[in-house]
């Protein structure tokens, strides 16, 4: 047993140590800490992708003397070590982007208590990522939810605790859904780890017992999940969640928080379910449904935002329709793509929110694109950073996001009759409509007016200035350099089953 | 010892005396001196600030009822109200159609009645050295989903801060002011019947933590069952006599540490288990008070935990803040 297989338990326990020291420290002294933990936790999640990638195959970490399923296990193959890292990069790279935000908004006897939630946010998601037992999952989607809840309403203003309580009435229900879920999968199969219940799926599925509970098992799983992750038509909750929270949160909760969700929804896919069964019971046809009405959705609602942050958050919902397109296709290539995606938009929508920070604080602290005329020229990094991820999520050549779009479009290609149709000129309209608010809202911070907003003293502050660098560059890499990532998720869907 | 003697007054048993007769407080620390003046003072300032709270709080809900929502918004209120109660209706028989295509609850040949409940069962307290096998699948086998749950207890905490820690100043004068209007203090009845009791529920939650591998209960449990009696004592006696003994300092100190300890002792415990090394841990003899290995202390810090979060709840929700 390799020293490396240590990194996978102990990137989720120094994260809850982080959390339970932030409380007794004060604020500052507890950015430092996390700081140092999520960089541990991404050095670490890069050695474990690394040793899973030579290795070829997965490896099992018992938790305890007692092996699964009577005691807890993580496992970890590629994908896993790849989406540990994204996680823990992104959650770096936010932070440190937002530490201006976080002095402004956040009250200062409260620091501390931003800091612990950052890190059991961080925790839960390694948990998430690595876990293989439906249980554990459960729990730490628990903390997720809370740890998401507080990260919303730590900006103190009424919208925020408006938000925040429709963020937890929605949150809420999905857990509900979701545990009712998994107790009903373990009525009819007895198990909780995630590859003994797929035997027994497929046994069950042989056999055709208990058919009725196992479709609304299926459905009730695949719900909740997308509830918790705001696929359209269960979204009410994003716009606020993401348009008033702090500039770090909200790149959290769109770039980190609901791809958790969707990662354990591919895991319940293919390792728990198993994707032959889901599709059979045509929850792939749904789900792609709802996720090409979200597309066209969410960019619409998008074109008549005049407040920024409002727009990248309607821009998330169609971005996660395409997610659940991918995911909908039913296909490997479907798959890929959508976790492909999940990467690209992640590290686009985070570097959005935090450029959009720095936009708004040359601009009079205002949101609105009339005020925010010319603020490209007035703080030029933020600028230049904001005009990549809108060039991004349009889908320009040489960045993440034409490179998701492609690997969406061969998807299509090889998809059944309906579906490549829909899918491809749904994928064709919805570049024109991100087009459409996108480059506006470029040329919009553009136009050289108001440049007497500018205060002659500003400076970015150089820890934000060091995150956009990162963030840009991590953009024009997952654009020109996809194919080692593409190899390893490939290679990682083939471990998983 | 007698009653004639020139120092009476100032003896212990007169204390008592005076106790049982109902002329003294006994068991407390006495008060600062104060010089009554400046106390009714400071007392009259509370309560008018006290007042205007209240008044504030009168206005709004005068306003609340004098005030007609507009035509449109009563109609969308009456046509969601239908909406919603027709989804949870579909909600609710989907659900429950579900459930009656469930296996049968307590049939032997069930699915859920397989290998790992029977190894549960059959192999626990040799296994765990814990008598009552659901603490020892709780804190052993599955330790690692109920350090999950540990914090999520930890995390609730955390969050009621965020919301109603009032960290400096004039609003936290005006909210201990509000306290003291609202809850009359020093009330005799409450005094005696929580002087006798508290310490009675504080041995009882200390005897449910303790016997937490033998019989029902753990920390779970005999945390909530010690921070009921803080939460008695409080309420009797006020913030100040409490905080002699359990202030924020007390409080940050043992829920931190008892929390590192917990997450210590499974990641020693999650190491050597992984590797497959001896870990040294003697189970001893089951049924005795020192045995099953870790399970007794986890279920002292996850007590001290759980004790410390129900009076920060308690705390939090009345004057915002522990000190």
């Amino acid at each position: 047993m390799s020293w490396i297989e240590n990194c996978v338990p102990l990137s989720i326990i120094i994260c809850l140590m982080g959390g339970i020291i932030s409380s007794a420290i004060k604020g500052e002294a507890a950015r430092k800490l996390t700081v140092t933990l999520i960089t541990a936790v991404a050095l670490m999640n890069a050695l474990v992708l690394g040793y899973t990638v030579r290795l070829g195959h997965e490896f099992v970490y018992v938790m305890g003397r007692f092996p699964a399923p009577w005691g807890n296990e993580l496992r970890a193959g590629c994908l896993e070590g790849l989406m540990g890292l994204f996680f823990s990069v992104i959650m770096l790279l936010s932070v440190l982007g937002g530490v201006r935000g976080q002095n402004d908004d956040i009250r200062p006897g409260r620091m501390n208590l931003y800091f612990i939630m950052i890190n059991l946010m961080m925790s839960s998601l390694m948990a998430l990522v690595y876990t293989n037992d439906l249980f554990t999952a459960y729990v730490f989607v628990e903390i997720n939810t809370m740890a998401a809840c507080a990260l919303i309403m730590i900006r103190d203003n009424g919208h925020t605790l408006v938000a925040a309580t429709k963020y937890m009435i929605m949150s809420l229900l999905g857990s509900g859904l979701l545990l009712i879920g998994i107790s009903m999968l373990y009525s009819i199969t007895g198990q909780l780890l995630m590859p003994n219940i797929r035997d027994a799926v497929d046994r069950l599925a042989e056999s055709g017992e208990y058919a009725i509970p196992l479709t609304v098992i299926i459905g009730l799983l695949s719900v909740a999940l997308a509830i918790k992750s705001a696929l359209y038509p269960f979204h009410s909750w994003l716009p606020e969640a993401y348009g008033f929270s702090t500039a770090s949160s909200a790149a959290i909760l769109s770039s980190l928080v609901s791809k958790g969700y969707i990662f354990l929804l591919i895991k319940i896919f293919y390792r728990v379910i198993g994707m032959q069964v889901m599709v059979g019971h045509k929850i792939t046809n749904i789900l792609f449904a709802f996720g090409i009405i979200g597309m066209i959705m969410g960019s619409v609602t998008a074109i008549r935002q005049t407040d920024v942050r409002h727009l990248i958050a309607y821009s998330s919902i169609a971005q996660i329709g395409y997610i659940y397109m991918g995911i909908g296709l039913g296909s490997t290539a479907g798959m890929i793509a959508a976790v492909f995606h999940i990467l690209s938009h992640g590290a686009t929508k985070s570097m959005l929110f935090i450029a959009q920070r720095g936009l708004v604080e040359v601009s009079n602290g205002s949101k609105n694109f009339t005020d925010l005329k010319g603020s490209g020229l007035r703080n030029k990094l933020s600028g230049v950073a904001f005009a990549v991820g809108a060039f991004s999520m349009v889908g320009i050549p040489l960045l993440a996001g034409f490179t998701s779009k492609v690997y969406f479009a061969k998807a299509a290609i090889t998809a059944v009759d309906a579906k490549m149709w829909i899918a491809m000129i749904t994928l064709a309209i919805s570049t024109i409509l991100n087009a459409v608010y996108f480059i506006r809202a470029t040329i919009s911070i553009y136009t050289p007016r108001n440049m007497n907003y500018a205060d002659p003293k500003y400076r970015p502050g150089i820890m934000t200035d060091i995150a956009l660098v990162c963030f840009i560059a991590l953009n024009f890499f997952l654009g020109v350099l996809s194919y080692p990532i593409y190899h390893t998720i490939e290679l990682g869907l083939k471990i998983f089953g | 010892m007698s009653r004639k003697r020139r120092d009476y007054k100032s003896t212990f048993y007169s204390r008592i005396e005076n106790f049982v007769n109902g002329k003294e407080e006994f068991l407390l620390y006495r008060e600062k001196k104060e010089s009554d003046v400046q106390r009714l003072e400071t007392l009259e300032e509370e309560l008018t600030e006290a007042a205007d709270l209240l008044e504030m709080r009168e206005e709004l809900q005068w306003m609340r009822d004098h005030t007609e929502p507009l035509d449109f918004l009563k109609r969308f209120h009456r046509l969601y109200g239908v909406i919603a109660a027709l989804v949870c209706f579909t909600m609710m028989v989907l659900l429950l159609v579900t459930v009656s295509w469930l296996p049968r609850f307590g049939n032997a040949d069930n699915p859920a009645n397989n290998e790992v409940i029977k190894r549960y069962i059959e192999k626990g307290e040799e296994e765990t050295g814990a008598v009552n096998i659901v603490t020892g699948l709780i804190l052993n086998y599955r330790g690692f989903d109920t350090m999950g749950e540990t914090h999520v207890l930890f995390i609730a905490a955390s969050c009621v801060m965020i919301l109603l820690l009032i960290a400096e100043g004039e609003e936290k004068r005006a909210g201990y002011a509000f306290d003291r209007y609202l809850e009359p203090k020093n009330d005799i009845i409450i005094q005696k019947v929580a002087a006798f009791l508290v310490p009675m529920v504080f041995v009882l939650g200390i005897y449910v933590i303790l016997n937490g591998h033998l019989s029902p209960g753990g920390g779970f449990s005999g945390g909530a069952i010690i921070g009921a009696g803080l939460i008695m004592y409080v309420s009797a006696y006020g913030f100040r006599k409490t905080e002699r003994f359990f202030n924020e300092h007390v409080y940050k100190v043992a829920k931190v540490s008892a929390l590192c300890f917990y997450v210590c002792c499974l990641s020693y415990y999650f190491y050597m288990g992984a590797h497959g090394y001896d870990n040294h841990i003697s189970l001893g003899t089951p049924g005795n008070i020192i045995s099953s290995g870790l399970i007794l202390f986890i279920n002292i810090f996850v007590g001290t935990e759980v004790a410390c979060t129900m009076y920060a709840f308690y705390a939090l929700f009345r004057k915002g803040g522990l000190e």
